[in-house]
């Protein structure tokens, strides 16, 4: 299908975006690949986009004291082709090649991907896995939020009207910390059918609820037969197409014996 | 609010001029206005990879790309390369392999086959079926796409 009618606005400079997000109808377009297929689709019919990939100062990697800052706009391919990233960020790095495909992945952005909060997604449940911290802008002040905390539910997200995510930042992980990601799909870079991120103790899946989904039960376990038995308190998996809550759930306990055994050997 | 703009780009080479509505894709632009059909627009949401085009020498979805958007880049399509004669070596090993039947998928399957191509590395089949799992075919069931691009970046043959 054709998207409906919009204006397009490319701003120059964060204040002049920041005006153009007083209106009402506006969204933000930064790489697009989530946003365009929802407006061909006509689920989405903004009347204004406010295509952000012309603002300064977004768009880089930055190795900082003790953490990775990662501008909004960095895109995919440039986060799997990272040195830095590899280095300081190995879950990220794990996770980027099973984003959709590579035509997408030179597109679509981190910050994109974070602000939307797709559930199936693989950043927002790494984010959520390393602790990171988001950076969030209006006109007159910037925040800073606890990835566990900024999603809320389904695509739904602490972002208020007017505000920019315009950066994460990544704690650099330590020698003694081991990461995993893991993830279940039908074709290569098909939305997940479940998936799960790992860092030390924090196990955090995706595909699994309306947002990431942290297994506290599961984790906080001694022996994998305990935190497998323990699984079904943590998830309570949505069923999709072709998968039922009991078999998304099942899938789940394999991934966890996956992770698990990667962990500890 | 105008919603419509001049956009200037480079396409296959000669600079273009037009004005676009915002919400004309890139690939519905390289197909009705310029009237490079080459590129097809399949299921317009970005899974079928039908209308995979280069963008400043890397690929994207054309559908999932606002012509506005390309504004000052450099484009280069399926008539582009194929006139370069850059994808002779694809072009005839999906020939001699039968790569292709309706041909529908044929310009994405080989704009994301050059891409791999072009980082220049020996790769196994499993490694050619992921880079081209963008890339839908509904016709070969991809052995013999993969026999194509296999011989090409493997320099078999």
């Amino acid at each position: 299908m054709k998207a409906p009618a919009f204006a397009y606005v490319k701003p120059a400079s964060l204040p002049e975006a920041f005006e153009l997000l007083q209106h009402p109808n506006a969204k933000i377009l930064a790489g697009g690949q989530s946003l365009i297929p929802s407006l061909n689709m006509r689920l989405s019919s903004p009347e204004l986009l406010v295509d952000i990939t012309g603002l300064p100062g977004l768009s880089e990697i930055k190795v900082l004291n003790g953490f990775v800052r990662i501008g909004t706009l960095v895109t995919h391919t440039r986060i799997e082709q990272s040195p830095e990233i590899k280095k300081h960020i190995p879950l990220l790095a794990q996770a980027v090649p099973h984003i959709a495909h590579a035509a997408i992945r030179n597109r679509g952005t981190i910050g994109g991907s974070l602000a939307l909060a797709d559930p199936a997604a693989e950043y927002p449940a790494c984010a959520v896995a390393l602790e990171a911290v988001f950076i969030l802008k209006n006109k007159t002040t910037e925040r800073r939020v606890k990835a566990e905390q900024f999603f809320k539910g389904l695509f739904e997200t602490d972002l208020k009207p007017g505000e920019i995510l315009t950066a994460a930042e990544f704690p650099v992980a330590g020698k003694s910390d081991r990461s995993v990601f893991l993830e279940l799909t039908r074709r290569q870079g098909d939305y997940a059918i479940i998936g799960l991120a790992v860092h030390n103790s924090n196990f955090v899946y995706f595909g699994a609820g309306s947002m990431p989904v942290v297994a506290k039960n599961a984790s906080s376990k001694k022996t994998l037969k305990e935190a497998k038995a323990a699984l079904a308190k943590d998830l309570n998996p949505p069923a999709d197409l072709y998968h039922s809550s009991a078999t998304k759930l099942h899938l789940a306990g394999v991934l966890l014996e996956r992770a698990w055994n990667m962990l500890t050997t | 609010m105008e919603h419509a703009y001049d956009i200037t780009l480079t396409v296959n080479g000669t600079t273009v001029s037009r004005r676009v509505p915002a919400r004309l894709h890139l690939v519905d632009f390289l197909r009705e206005d310029l009237e490079l059909t080459g590129s097809h627009a399949g299921c317009e949401h970005g899974v079928c990879g039908a209308c995979t085009v280069r963008v400043n020498g890397e690929i994207v979805r054309g559908c999932l790309m606002l012509a506005v958007q390309a504004n000052g880049c450099r484009v280069d399509t399926i008539e582009g390369l194929s006139d370069s004669k850059e994808l002779a070596g694809l072009q005839k090993a999906f020939h001699q392999k039968n790569a292709l039947q309706c041909g529908f998928c044929t310009p994405g399957m080989l704009m994301a086959a050059q891409d791999l191509l072009l980082k220049g590395k020996k790769v196994s089949r499993e490694e050619i079926r992921t880079h081209i799992s963008g890339n839908y075919c509904r016709c070969t069931g991809y052995q013999a796409i993969v026999d194509a691009i296999e011989e090409v970046v493997n320099g078999k043959g």
